[in-house]
């Protein structure tokens, strides 16, 4: 029988993490330019985050503290089983708390707490291509960007006022970087989007199946498309976090019974524990503890 | 009280267990081996090397027993793996004209030289179940021709002979073929990725495909030229050495799909031709995959591009089961941030729609949860 490989640090052989390094210090230098780079097939399913795993694992050294999320949340059995991915393959520290964290991999959300200089935001993202769903061939949007001909976003946009009186994108809310390329934020809601804007980190996105790296280095400017009589704007939500009473914070909703009984908690659950930790009580948490 | 869900950790690692229990099944029955399913599921084990693009028939029976049985899964494994390895060199292309054939069948011609050869096929079977395979009989040993060492001329040649057939077209003479496992695609394609990425694209993808071109999606009147089954030797450059040196025999599949062209101004009416080759024994993937390639060549013969299978960048996007599966199965990955923010727009947009049509006189506006949940 065939013996089987031993694998590298962090995985991926080192001739694949330096084609991946120079897409994405293309990607760096053009941001929110879809680098094309020839993803490798890993060893976890298309979809749950192969582009992301393969730009950390491009990017990983022994002294980095990693953190891994899915919809906000450590815990998340996708986040578990990427973190614990690393762990096997790079043997590398990893933590939950966003500011100790040097690079962090995500799927749908941007942390709360705001990151700084030197942290690394790693996205996972299931289609780049922030024209796809308006033109399916790729031959084609290459040449819309290519043309900065982005007429036809605009007028979705416009319908969707047209026809609902909002534009009705909640999530994966196209933006523009720089001013010249449109972009797709991955999956996240929009709520996150303003956190792009400016940010002190690095932002890098990977998309293993459509084999697409792109980025937004540090202090770029990001805005979301909107209209001067449709300003963007972000989800607000009615109440504070159930258990820790942050306000402006992106909440999940979570049902408590079949009566319709339901609570909002901090998507962020970093963030969620760390301010429990601090004293701050939500409503729930507070009943709780009256009634211990 | 809700306590956040924790201990992802442990339902993993749960959850892993059962798998392994679920997978070796009733441990008062034998374990099936490995060599078990080279030799008796050997078209499953040429499946998963075919799409995995790797020839190694004992990884090959380990992905399958690793995945139960499910070929797309075993697929994946065995490509993980491939994707590992390095790249030290390229064959030189192999001649399938002298291939050792075990099957060899023409549609186009009653005889020819070489003769026809059933081999091993399924086609003039009864499919009636075989009750004598419920225990373990004894099978007879089949009958053997005496092996032929000459070559066996291609249909392909023979219709060449004539100049009624397309030639097998030229690459320019720097051409270094593609690799799709370590370059992005990118469209349109060359001739060469796109017979790679139909070699490894899902059997039953491509099988489907084919079948709607016979069904009058893009028509291309084929005729099997000829299918054959067997082995081939695979030689590696040495470019110290300065000649190439054998790796060894690997079985393979080839189809010669047989088209019809009425020519253009540019072309004289020739035959043209679909290619399908194959690891392994897999007449069904050989022959869609010619049918479907000649469907894409719709627009170097100026043929209208008006049906699924001729359209490159629809048919290869799709082809990859791996992708494909990994892709349509995320949707049970948790989506609840971004289905939060669908769920707080509908809201919004009921509300809105109740107030305009007056049917939501009590706070239809208000956000209230046990009313909602009620609707």
């Amino acid at each position: 029988m065939t013996d089987l490989a031993t694998y590298n640090f962090a995985y991926l052989d080192e001739q694949t993490k330096r084609m991946i390094r120079r897409a994405i210090l293309k990607a760096i230098s053009i941001p929110g330019y879809q680098v094309p780079f020839a993803s490798r097939e890993m060893p976890m399913p298309y979809g749950w985050g192969t582009g992301g795993v393969q730009v950390t694992a491009a990017i990983l050294g022994p002294d980095d503290v990693l953190k891994v999320i899915d919809q906000g949340a450590d815990d998340t059995t996708n986040a578990v089983s990427i973190r614990a991915f690393f762990q096997k393959v790079a043997n590398v520290a990893v933590t939950t708390k966003t500011r100790e964290a040097t690079i962090i991999q995500t799927r749908h959300r941007i942390p709360e707490e705001t990151l700084t200089a030197g942290q690394t935001l790693v996205y996972q993202v299931p289609i780049p291509e922030p024209l796809r769903f308006l033109e399916p061939r790729e031959t084609e949007t290459r040449k819309m960007h290519a043309l900065e001909e982005y007429g036809l976003m605009h007028v979705k946009l416009y319908e969707d006022i047209a026809r609902n009186g909002h534009i009705a994108t909640t999530y994966a809310y196209p933006v523009k970087v720089e001013g010249r390329y449109v972009m797709d934020p991955s999956p996240t809601p929009k709520f996150d989007n303003p956190k792009m804007h400016m940010s002190e980190a690095l932002q890098l996105f990977g998309a293993g199946r459509e084999k697409r790296i792109y980025a937004v280095p540090p202090y770029t400017e990001v805005v979301s498309l909107d209209f001067e009589d449709h300003p963007f704007e972000i989800q607000h939500f009615d109440k504070p976090c159930a258990l820790c009473g942050a306000e402006q914070v992106y909440l999940d909703e979570v049902i408590l019974d079949d009566k319709g009984g339901r609570m909002f908690v901090c998507s962020d659950t970093d963030h969620c524990e760390d301010r429990r930790a601090h004293g701050h009580a939500g409503h729930l948490l507070a009943q709780q503890e009256a009634a211990e | 009280m809700y306590v956040a869900v924790k201990g992802g950790e442990a339902a993993i690692a749960n959850a892993h267990q059962l798998l392994a229990d679920r997978r070796r099944g009733d441990r008062s029955l034998p374990a099936i081996s490995i060599e078990q399913i080279v030799a008796q599921l050997g078209l499953a084990v040429d499946r998963v090397m075919a799409e995995a693009s790797l020839y190694d028939r004992e990884l090959a029976a380990l992905a399958v027993r690793q995945a139960r049985g499910d070929m797309i899964e075993a697929i994946f494994i065995l490509r993980a793996y491939r994707t590992t390895l390095p790249r030290f060199g390229m064959s030189v292309p192999v001649d399938t004209a002298k291939m050792k054939i075990e099957r060899r069948v023409s549609a186009t011609y009653k005889d020819l030289p070489g003769g026809q050869l059933l081999g091993p096929t399924f086609d003039y079977t009864h499919r009636l179940l075989d009750p004598s395979l419920l225990t373990d009989g004894p099978v007879a040993e089949p009958t053997r021709r005496t092996a032929d060492e000459s070559a066996m001329m291609r249909v392909s040649d023979i219709l060449a002979g004539e100049g009624l057939i397309e030639g097998d077209g030229k690459m320019p003479e720097d051409h270094v073929p593609g690799d799709l496992t370590r370059e992005p695609l990118e469209f349109p394609l060359n001739r060469d990725l796109r017979l790679q990425a139909l070699a490894r694209g899902d059997e039953g993808f491509l099988l489907a495909l084919a079948y709607s071109t016979q069904r009058g999606y893009a028509r291309t009147h084929p005729f099997v030229g000829e299918v054959r089954i067997g082995e081939v030797e695979v030689d590696l450059d040495i470019p110290e050495l300065g000649f190439a040196v054998s790796l060894g025999p690997i079985q393979v599949t080839e189809c010669q799909m047989v088209n019809q062209f009425q020519g253009s101004a540019k072309n004289p009416p020739q035959f043209t031709r679909g290619y399908g080759l194959v690891f392994g024994q897999s007449e069904r993937k050989a022959m869609a995959m010619s049918l479907v390639d000649r469907a894409l060549r719709a627009q170097e013969f100026g043929e209208d591009v008006v049906a699924p299978a001729q359209d490159e960048e629809f048919v290869i996007s799709h082809s990859d089961n791996v992708q494909a599966t990994g892709f349509v199965e995320h949707l049970k990955l948790p989506h609840y941030v971004d289905f939060q923010a669908e769920l707080d727009l509908v809201r919004r947009m009921r509300a809105e729609y109740d107030a305009k049509s007056g049917a939501g006189e009590d706070g239809a506006g208000k956000d209230n949860g046990v009313r909602e949940a009620a609707e």
